[in-house]
């Protein structure tokens, strides 16, 4: 035990005084890009991410890089400024001439860096769940679009559960409204009633939740099944579920399905007055799978803290990484037009046993997995889709994205296509 | 508790192992003959606890229907093992094992003979794992099993728990147990849930004593069941008999009286919540009431002082973890001293070379809060910090079916009105109070007196911190703990005081209830973000009408803060 860690260390080591000779081997090396933030409200969610990136340069390395080129990360932060990101963005693509970039949490944050991957045409992997809508040539979406977590989720509680009653509470910007627009429409075409459904918005932060509980409590009280489908972003979800806890509403009673409360969330808080809500995401570190067993203990051991949890966008980022590794094997270059050709179809293997694809709509192919919450803070899946499920990056479920389709392949070459028109209007980089 | 494979099945250790645990079993076995050979006979549990080991959750809930029919002693004790995620799948073989007790001392017992278990022979333990529907159709038929318990707060909540299920093998139960039960709370609830059962039947004539029974009641059950009836029995009253007409009459008259009774309650409960909101706004504004209310200092800093009052309610929760429900008490006076002290270093430090240009305080204070945060941030990771709510302050005051108060408001409009009291006490009943008053109102005029005007600014600048620090525990319990915490709280206190009129603690208070209870009243219309901006509007029309709040201070002081 002792001589394989010994043995680590000085992997490390090794590591770390070849990264500081880099940069007189500058030439030589496959630069990658780590645009996430490590200051300001994101950075809980986004270091990890970082380091996710970096614990995959680093066991790259060691399989002997790329292309028989060793990987150099470099690392910007831009702070969870918005348009710092677009500016933290052209100086890795026009200074640093990194030939990839793995970044970005927010939706405002892809939206602000998006025009400059497109101008200095760019790689981007974006590996968090989103609200869809978008397809770039330059982006990469590794996440969930919303058929690949907040349909899924809603089936499962109308046909699993039988709920009848919906409150759709979400926190007051572009990713809540985007998905609770796309299931209004899913649940009315399913024949639920206006009556039904009621929606609800809250700022950033929000802690007094009392009445808001408490009219979620009286419209679930009218004997039909009801059940929350939240889009509450960040630490609000903390006095949310307390509340709920103390005004007795349990799981039982009204469970909440949350689509942005993942294992790194629940490590700080307490979790026993939450056991039996659930979520739903592509993968949880539950899950058992040998390649998430390994994936697991490289992290814990890179991390140098047993405690630590591995979550969705984590596993995002590795399906992306692998993805963007193969690709440029495959095009025998990592020049930018020659990889988005390549990517296209390359297969990669997912946590959770399986093996993702990438589809020409730069989405890829996800299992989608719901989980109850139990007592540790992690997830026990009660639920999965039989196999995977293709990313749609323009939902069919609203009337005005329903005619557009998505295609990076010679067929169309556009991201934005009218079926209706037989145009490509819009986004067509 | 994760698989443990650490042992394979196989491997020799285990094996010798495993003949010593046969030994040891072999002689409990024999040392508990009579009860074990009753229990040898009964297969049927043993082969339903099987399923139970299974990954599909429809095959667990059908071993749980089986173990419930078993009718073996123990199902009660197994079920509730599972319930309580207690219940483990041995890898070694297969076995179900239950455990029992807290911490170190957890007793492990075999769940198909109910024998104890070595601690030491439990190793390799799997959690069974249960869904919500497992959880429901468990707690149903635990209070089947329970409604026979000799304790009546468990046969209250098992009866509770049947309302829903309005099976005619639950009537049966239920009229049993109703014919037994001498405890009045229990034999009220379960009156309504017998009524609620009868309601199903065809009998008309049952049903309308049924409806009877029930039109006092407030139980959301029973509104559904009532609703249910009216609808079931539309259709053209020509064809319906006169008995069937006259049920419907009565459930749609008790339905009436029971939305009646309903709103009002509901109006109650709203008032309680912006009560609630009110005291809240208090307790954060108030510390800011003394600091730049009576000394007119703008102290910017004001909410990282509550978030060391929050940070110290977590510190003292880590020192004592087995004590949660007492660390609050400890945390109280720790969070006053703690955030007393640093508002004492910020005074002698930096405040008291600024009085009187209160650009530069606001600007040395902003800055003080940035250090502050960053510090925290350093110190303790930017996380939130989990804190943990005492078992007495979770769960509500059920007053009635309709309307229940939680714990943990109550606890804060309680604590709020105490940290009040306290300080109007001090403020207008000592000595120091006098003294902070004299130098507040006239600083030269208190010195001529005698009066040691630096001594009082710092002791009324900590006091009023340590205020801070209290309402740090408060929002403790409410919200996340974490750097940001102050920021959050910081404008609303601002808010609360300038709109009761600088200087005076009763305009405090009247301002921050006003605002919590209109807060809560818009809340249903206009939505929460709506409602803010609604009463941001008002306050700021309300300013520039009268620019001194709700009750300026008069005379001669008023123009000396």
């Amino acid at each position: 035990m002792k001589i394989h860690r010994m043995l680590k260390k000085s992997l490390a080591i090794t590591g770390i005084a070849f990264c500081a000779a880099l940069p007189a081997a500058a030439a030589d090396t496959i630069k990658v890009g780590v645009l996430h933030s490590l200051s300001g409200t994101m950075a809980i969610s986004e270091t990890t991410l970082k380091d996710t990136v970096l614990m995959m340069v680093e066991e790259q390395n060691k399989k002997g890089g790329l292309l028989g080129k060793k990987l150099e990360a470099v690392v910007v932060d831009p702070a969870s400024n918005w348009p710092l990101f677009a500016e933290k963005a052209r100086q890795l693509l026009a200074k640093d001439k990194v030939d990839v970039v793995f970044g970005c949490w927010t939706s405002v944050s892809r939206k602000s860096v998006l025009p400059v991957f497109e101008e200095l045409n760019g790689l981007l992997f974006y590996p968090v769940q989103y609200e869809g809508e978008e397809s770039s040539k330059n982006v990469f979406y590794t996440g969930a679009a919303p058929n690949q977590q907040a349909i899924p989720a809603v089936d499962y509680l109308m046909n699993e559960i039988g709920v009848k009653r919906w409150v759709l509470a979400g926190t007051d910007y572009v990713y809540p409204r985007t998905t609770n627009k796309i299931l209004e429409a899913y649940l009315k075409s399913k024949g639920v009633a206006q009556a039904d459904i009621l929606i609800n918005y809250t700022p950033f932060g929000h802690s007094d939740w009392q009445s808001i509980v408490s009219e979620i409590k009286k419209f679930g009280s009218t004997g039909k099944k009801t059940a929350v489908v939240s889009t509450i972003n960040g630490d609000a979800n903390v006095p949310f579920y307390k509340e709920l806890g103390n005004q007795g509403v349990s799981a039982e009673d009204i469970p909440v399905v949350a689509f942005s409360v993942g294992e790194e969330e629940l490590s700080g808080i307490d979790t026993k007055p939450l056991v039996g809500h659930l979520a739903a995401w592509n993968y949880f570190q539950s899950v058992s799978a040998p390649v998430n067993d390994a994936f697991i203990k490289s992290w814990k051991a890179y991390i140098k803290n047993p405690k630590r949890v591995t979550n969705d966008p984590m596993e995002a980022t590795y399906i992306g990484f692998n993805m963007w590794v193969k690709a440029v094997q495959a095009a025998k270059s990592t020049d930018p037009t020659a990889v988005q050709k390549a990517i296209i179809g390359v297969e990669a293997p997912n946590l959770s046993g399986g093996t993702s694809k990438m589809l020409p709509n730069h989405h890829i192919t996800k299992p989608v997995l719901i989980g109850e919450i139990q007592e540790d803070g992690q997830f026990a899946t009660v639920w999965e889709t039989e196999g995977l499920v293709p990313g749609d990056a323009w939902s069919d479920f609203l009337p005005e994205s329903k005619i557009i389709e998505a295609d990076w392949t010679a067929k169309l070459n556009c991201g934005n296509y009218n079926t209706v028109t037989k145009k490509c209007s819009g986004q067509n980089f | 508790m994760e698989s443990d494979d650490a042992m394979g099945v196989g491997s020799p250790i285990v094996r010798s192992r495993r003949r010593r645990v046969y030994a040891l079993v072999l002689a409990i076995f024999f040392a508990a003959i009579p009860s074990w050979s009753v229990r040898a006979e009964d297969a049927g549990l043993e082969a339903a606890l099987a399923g139970l080991a299974s990954r599909d959750f429809r095959e667990k809930g059908a071993a749980v229907a089986a173990i419930a029919e078993s009718e073996d002693p123990s199902v009660s004790r197994i079920l509730e093992a599972l319930l309580d995620a207690r219940l483990f799948v041995r890898a070694a073989d297969a076995r179900i094992v239950g455990a029992e007790g807290e911490g170190d001392d957890v007793a492990y017992f075999d769940a198909a003979t109910g024998l104890a278990i070595d601690a030491a022979d439990a190793a390799g333990l799997k959690k069974i794992i249960v869904n919500n529907r497992m959880r429901t159709d468990l707690r149903t038929t635990l209070a089947r099993l329970r409604l026979a318990s000799p304790d009546a707060e468990v046969r209250e909540i098992a009866a509770k728990s049947m309302m829903a299920d309005r099976s005619p093998r639950t009537l049966e139960l239920l009229r049993e147990a109703f014919s037994k039960e001498r405890d009045a709370g229990v034999r009220e609830t379960l009156r309504v849930a017998l009524a609620l059962s009868e309601l199903e039947s065809d009998d008309p004539e049952l049903q309308l004593g049924a409806v009877g029974e029930l039109a006092g009641s407030l139980h959301g059950e029973v509104r559904n069941a009532l609703a249910a009836l009216i609808e079931r029995s539309q259709g053209d009253p020509a064809e319906q008999g006169e008995a069937v007409r006259a049920v419907r009459a009565a459930a749609e008259a008790a339905i009436a009286s029971i939305d009646r009774k309903r709103s009002g309650l509901a109006l109650v409960e709203t008032l309680f919540f912006g009560l609630s909101l009110g005291f809240v706004l208090v307790l954060a504004a108030i510390g800011l009431a003394i600091t730049f209310g009576v000394m007119g200092v703008i102290n910017m800093a004001h909410g990282e002082l509550m978030m060391l009052g929050a940070y110290t309610t977590w510190g003292v929760q880590q020192l004592m973890p087995d004590a949660i429900d007492a660390s609050i008490f400890v945390a109280i006076p720790c969070a006053f001293l703690v955030s007393g002290a640093v508002g004492v270093v910020i005074e002698r430090g930096v405040v008291q070379f600024l009085y009187g240009r209160p650009l530069e305080t606001l600007l040395a204070t902003f800055g003080i809060s940035l250090i502050l945060q960053q510090a925290v941030r350093t110190l303790f990771s930017p996380l939130n910090r989990a804190v943990e709510t005492p078992g007495w302050m979770s769960g509500q005051w059920v007053v009635n079916d309709a309307l229940s108060l939680t714990y943990n408001r109550l606890f804060i409009v309680a604590f709020s009105i105490a940290v009040f009291a306290a300080l109007v006490g001090l403020l207008h009943a000592t000595g120091l109070g006098l003294q902070i008053r004299a130098v507040a109102q006239n600083r030269d005029m208190a010195r001529a007196m005698g009066v040691r005007g630096s001594r009082i600014d710092a002791v009324t600048f900590g006091l009023g911190s340590g205020v801070a620090g209290l309402a740090g525990v408060a929002l403790s319990q409410l919200t996340n703990v974490g750097p940001n915490l102050g920021q959050a709280h910081i404008v609303d206190s601002f808010m609360v005081v300038v709109f009761g009129g600088v200087g005076n603690l009763w305009g405090t208070l009247v301002a921050g209830l006003g605002l919590g209870i209109a807060n809560k009243f818009l809340e249903p219309f206009a939505g929460a973000v709506l409602a803010k901006i609604v009463v941001l509007v008002f306050i700021i029309l309300f300013i520039q009408r009268r620019p001194r709040g709700l009750f300026p201070q008069k005379g001669r002081s008023a123009g000396v803060t």
